[in-house]
């Protein structure tokens, strides 16, 4: 069976990481790192085999491959044919490639549900489910359509729609309560200035924040 | 604790922000930001809100599986959102759940059953497969057990990607719930039938996993993996079929015979490599008796190693491997190709082909391959280049060296191994050096010769990965100085300033052999003079005459004939004998401050005995004619008694030497030695070296020959009053007096030569030797020298390998279905295979009285399905009827159930494995 699929950049930075038997998160990692190191003193044009004796014990082989900046792990036992995984994850590349429309790492990283959703169709419990990636582009289609339905707005734009509406509501409010304005405004800033320094729309948040404050105060 | 505010749902970051705010971090702020976000995760998760705590949920499980942080304390939030109706909710729920729950601690895993049953029997198509992969990856017995009559209710589900899944989950729930199999293993084998790819690949996958641990159980199902095997056209298929034949085939030599021809035709007909590769491996791992077969798939391994492709030559020289531990000539036919892959670029390759190499070693060609191997080891990397190095050493050091005929070659080798470069395999060769020497009586003169090459070569010295080998040469120097041309040069190396560089262990070594150097010159010194001087008649050994004797004939002979006019004899004049002496007088004076302990005691001793010779050298150097003063006569027996006890001819020893020693009668081992430790308290034990070789005739290997020398001789009063007073206090823990001289004598010397095991082993050595011979090189004069060596080795500890229990139970769960199954149909016909759908009557009810325990509640519900499965079951007995042309009985029931009878007596027997497709 397939004991794990890993997915990690050229710098190390896990991607994606599934253990089909369970794993506690440190010795995860501590694989990752480990078998980042092997593939780092790999050079091209070699084979795509690595002795994982040491990190997994006898019989368990691990293939990767190198896709742009990320290389792609399959570590498996002796109940798999070597070729024949290496085809597998040509597959899981042509199906990410597929649901995301020339795929490049950023795609990965942003969609990380989506990404364990097609994996799921392709291996369950470490068996092979589906090795056709039109049936598995298609199976997460049909899994993904209802969930961007419920898909919330961007951050971003919260915050933007959020000030927007502060600034143009504050002629009545302005109206009722001076103070309650500026205690919301002082609020909103509070909760701003925890959580949305790092932002690029905060600019825009803060500018709204600012002219209403030194207006009305 | 108080739930998130308004303000922070409002302004919750989704997954998304955080994403993009961790790329943002500068590095090393990483880990307080996280420890930040999580902080509020925690906060978020709390809320009765179900979008916000779904947020907070998907953020954590993020954390949890990229960056490793802890999320076991979330674990009931993940319980609580999967119940939640939105989908989306769901699928984060159980893919945290899927990730993060651990099967054997979680406790809240339970609490997950009753929404697990919910939506496995859920009409949506996609919750059942998100519930059925939770389910793959959280299984624990409890889960396994409560879900099972679900999971059989999904095996015939009319949908194909519901069905497909439930057939993968199938397995993880066989080995956590061995009874299960009871219940779905029918099911299971009835979608062997099934005409859809992805089902078929399913249960082929689930068998090839099954058969991996218990592979005799699946015999019965042989004739419908071998239909698969000649219909499908599907490579992932085929591939799994013959991993199932590959574990099959070895149990019944008649299914190899049967499948061999098919997986032939595959292999020469379908393109695909992996296919092709997995036909290759299934014949040569388990039909290797099948020789045309076996011929066909090293003619396509030949097509791997030829490819361009790393990944196939890497797995070519795989298969190679696989071959070569039961027919060495296909390797050795593609001999050239495995020995270009040493030079590859990848590291796999290289090694793989290395050990391929190392198999095909034989006498006949150990000279060539190493010769090769080494040219390789001065071109490739230091990593490469020292696992080349432990394989040569290991290969030719295998079983006593029986790879190896010409010694002298292998010994040079050795020398000339320990010169590469990159060496770190010094110990080993140390080991082997000293290991000839001992075994191989014939390859001393030129281990001596080599050793010597090592010794003097200053440049060796500061290498501290040769510390070891110089150790081992500057034993072996001082140890066979008998044989060496000129031992002043091997003085002058042992005491060679360099040696500051070494170690102090090595050091000692060292300094040991020079005193046994020194001992060697003087005293062939004092025979040469023997005639003249008054040296005692006894000097002349009978024993060291015939010893040196025994030894090549372009030796010098030291002693026997001293007027012989070898090149040793003509340097031993006083002059420098004196000069000899005075340079270790003057290299090892400093050394008797050192603070290494052995340094400075093995200096000593060297000075002492220094001390002692020096005046007879002198006088006798005055005073040509001889003076017959006592000193002298002393002296000059001190040398020889020294010389005696270093020439001493020490052997292996055997492992089991010990236990050959018959225990003495009234010699308490058990007995409690407590009391012992205060007497012992103060007595240090002897440091051990590197090289503590047993003498045979003494008790101890003293690091101090000196004193062991005269304590043989006559040991001195005090001592001896001092151990008599011990004796009387002490008594309890000496043996008897008249005992201990018997059974000393007793004793059979650790390697005694004429020991009778070894002499036995011995004259096999030679016997097969001469067999060999006479068959295989009949123009070789020379035999191989012997090698001593015992029969009783090393006693290999046999581990027992365990096997799980769950895969034993599951084993016997298929065992006691496939077999109840045998006995119903075997009776009827021999040639009808045998077939899971002929479910009888009795069998179906079987299963609906297992079903009616799971299904208490559903006990309706579960009549009709008995009802539907007997038809399904009379309707593909007709099918198979159809098919089955030798069968005349049709599916009247009655007949089935006189048959069922019949076969009650059959069932009570031991279940004999069937004639498969005979």
């Amino acid at each position: 069976m397939i004991r794990g699929v890993i997915i990690m950049n050229d710098q190390g930075k896990p991607r994606l990481i599934k253990f089909y038997e369970f794993q506690p998160p440190e010795k995860q990692q501590e694989l990752v790192r480990s078998i980042y190191r092997v593939l780092c003193s790999r050079a091209e044009n070699v084979s795509n085999f690595i002795k994982a004796d040491s990190l997994f014990g006898p019989d368990v082989r691990l293939v990767y491959k190198t896709f742009a900046t990320l290389y792609f792990v399959f570590i498996f036992d002796k109940s798999e044919n070597e070729l024949a995984v290496i085809d597998l994850m040509q597959v899981f590349v042509e199906t990410l490639n597929k649901c995301f429309r020339e795929v490049c790492e950023l795609d990965i990283v942003f969609n990380f549900y989506k990404v364990h959703t097609i994996l799921d169709e392709i291996i369950m419990g470490g068996q092979v489910l589906e090795t056709s990636s039109e049936e598995v582009a298609s199976a997460v289609d049909a899994i993904s359509r209802p969930l961007s339905l419920s898909l919330s707005l961007p951050l971003s734009l919260r915050v933007c729609v959020c000030a927007r509406a502060l600034v143009s509501s504050c002629e009545w409010v302005l109206r009722c309560n001076r103070h309650l304005l500026l205690q919301l405004s002082l609020r909103v800033l509070e909760h701003g200035a925890q959580k949305y320094l790092w932002l690029n729309s905060t600019e825009c948040f803060f500018s709204s924040l600012y002219f209403l404050l030194f207006r009305f105060v | 604790m108080k739930g998130p505010s308004l303000m922070d749902s409002l302004f919750q970051r989704s997954i998304d922000d955080l994403i993009k705010a961790l790329r943002l971090t500068p590095p090393g702020t990483e880990p307080a930001f996280i420890a930040k976000a999580i902080e509020e995760i925690r906060l978020e998760i709390k809320s009765t809100d179900p979008q916000t705590k779904f947020l907070a949920l998907q953020k954590l499980t993020y954390l949890h599986s990229l960056h490793g942080h802890d999320m076991s304390w979330a674990a009931f939030h993940s319980v609580e959102l999967s119940s939640s109706a939105s989908h989306s909710h769901k699928r984060t729920a159980y893919l945290s759940a899927a990730l993060s729950f651990n099967p054997a601690t979680t406790d809240v895993i339970l609490l997950l059953t009753h929404h697990l049953r919910k939506d496995l029997s859920s009409p949506n198509a996609h919750a059942v497969s998100l519930a059925l992969s939770t389910l793959s990856s959280i299984c624990n017995p409890d889960l396994a057990r409560d879900l099972t009559p679900e999971l059989f209710t999904l095996l015939s589900s009319s949908k194909i990607t519901v069905r497909k899944k439930a057939i993968a989950t199938v397995l993880g729930v066989f080995k956590q719930y061995p009874d299960s199999v009871r219940v779905c293993f029918k099911r299971v084998v009835e979608n062997l039938e099934n005409l859809d790819l992805g089902i078929l690949s399913a249960v082929v996958g689930l068998f090839s996993e099954l058969t991996e641990n218990e592979p005799r159980s699946y015999l019965p199902l042989a004739p419908e993996f071998y239909k698969i095997l000649v219909d499908c056209k599907n490579n992932w298929v085929l591939i799994k079929v013959l991993k199932i034949f590959a574990k099959l085939a070895p149990l019944e030599p008649r299914l190899g015979k049967r499948v061999v021809e098919p997986i032939c035709e595959i292999m020469s007909t379908m393109g695909a490599k992996s296919l092709v590769f997995e036909c290759v491996r299934t014949i040569l791992t388990s039909m290797s008796e099948h020789d045309s077969a076996v011929k066909l798939a090293v003619g396509k391994v030949r097509e791997f190693l030829l490819e361009d492709d790393p990944n196939l030559k890497y797995l070519g020289l795989q298969a190679l491997s696989i071959v070569a531990q039961k027919n060495i000539s296909a390797v050795v036919e593609n001999k050239d190709l495995v020995v270009k892959s040493l030079s590859d670029s990848d590291i796999n390759i290289r090694l793989e082909a290395l050990r391929l190499v190392m198999c095909i070693v034989s006498e006949d060609n150990v000279m060539e391959i190493c010769r090769i191997l080494i040219s390789h080891s001065l071109k490739s990397d230091p990593e490469f280049c020292n696992e080349i190095l432990g394989f040569i050493l290991l290969t030719c050091g295998r079983n006593y060296y029986e790879v190896i005929f010409y010694f002298d070659w292998y010994v040079l080798f050795l020398g000339e191994m320990a010169r590469v470069p990159h060496c770190q395999k010094g110990d080993e060769i140390a080991t082997q050096l000293i290991d000839i020497g001992m075994r191989v009586k014939d390859a001393r003169s030129q281990l001596v010769h080599v050793t010597r090459d090592l010794v003097i070569d200053p440049a060796l010295l500061g290498n501290p990965f040769m510390h070891a080998v110089l150790a081992a040469a500057a034993w072996v120097s001082g140890e066979y100085i008998m044989l060496s041309r000129n031992p002043f040069e091997i003085m002058e190396a042992l005491l060679q300033p360099r040696t500051s560089l070494l170690s102090p262990s090595v050091r000692a070594v060292y300094i040991h052999s020079a005193f046994k150097v020194l001992m060697f010159c003087m005293y062939s010194y004092l025979r040469l003079n023997g005639d003249d001087s008054s040296l005692p008649s006894t000097l002349i050994d009978s024993e060291l005459v015939s010893d040196v004797e025994l030894d090549d004939q372009n030796m010098i002979v030291t002693n026997g004939q001293p007027l012989s006019t070898s090149s040793v004899i003509d340097h031993l004049t006083q002059e420098s004998i004196l000069a000899l002496v005075n340079l270790a007088e003057i290299n090892l004076g400093p050394l008797a401050g050192s603070n290494e302990l052995e340094v400075l005691e093995r200096s000593t001793n060297v000075l002492g005995l220094i001390k002692l010779i020096k005046p007879m050298l002198l006088g006798s150097l005055d005073n040509g004619e001889g003076d017959q003063a006592k000193g002298e006569l002393t002296a000059s027996e001190t040398v020889k008694m020294i010389f005696d006890s270093c020439s001493e001819d020490l052997g292996p020893v055997s492992v089991n030497a010990q236990e050959r020693v018959p225990i003495p009668d009234g010699l308490g081992l058990k007995e409690n030695l407590d009391d012992l430790e205060e007497i012992c308290g103060d007595v240090k034990l002897p440091l051990l070296t590197s090289f503590s070789l047993v003498r045979p005739q003494y008790t101890e290997a003293s690091s101090n020959a000196d004193s062991q020398g005269k304590e043989e001789s006559e040991p001195s009063s005090e001592s001896t009053s001092l151990l008599a007073e011990h004796r009387k206090r002490h008594g309890l823990y000496y043996l008897a007096l008249g005992n201990t001289m018997a059974t000393s004598n007793d004793y059979p010397p650790a390697h005694d030569p004429k020991d009778k095991v070894a002499d036995e082993a011995e004259d096999l050595v030679k016997l097969t030797e001469k067999s060999l011979i006479t068959g295989k090189k009949p123009s070789q004069s020379k035999p191989r020298p012997v090698v001593v060596k015992f029969d009783d080795g090393e006693v290999t500890n046999v581990t027992t390998d365990r096997t799980g229990i769950k895969a034993d139970l599951i084993s016997g769960a298929v065992n006691k279905v496939l077999l109840g199954d045998e006995a119903t149909t075997s009776s009827s016909s021999r040639r009808k295979p045998p077939k899971s759908r002929r479910v009888t009557d009795e069998s179906s009810a079987g299963i609906a009285k297992i079903d009616q325990s799971e299904h208490s509640k559903a006990g309706s519900k579960h009549h009709g399905h008995g009802k539907e499965r007997r038809h399904q079951s009379s309707a593909k007995d007709k099918d198979h009827d159809h098919k089955d042309k030798q069968k005349s009985d049709s599916t009247a029931h009655g007949k089935h159930r006189s048959r069922h009878r019949a076969d009650k007596a059959l069932e009570a027997q031991a279940p004999v494995i069937p004639d498969f497709l005979l």
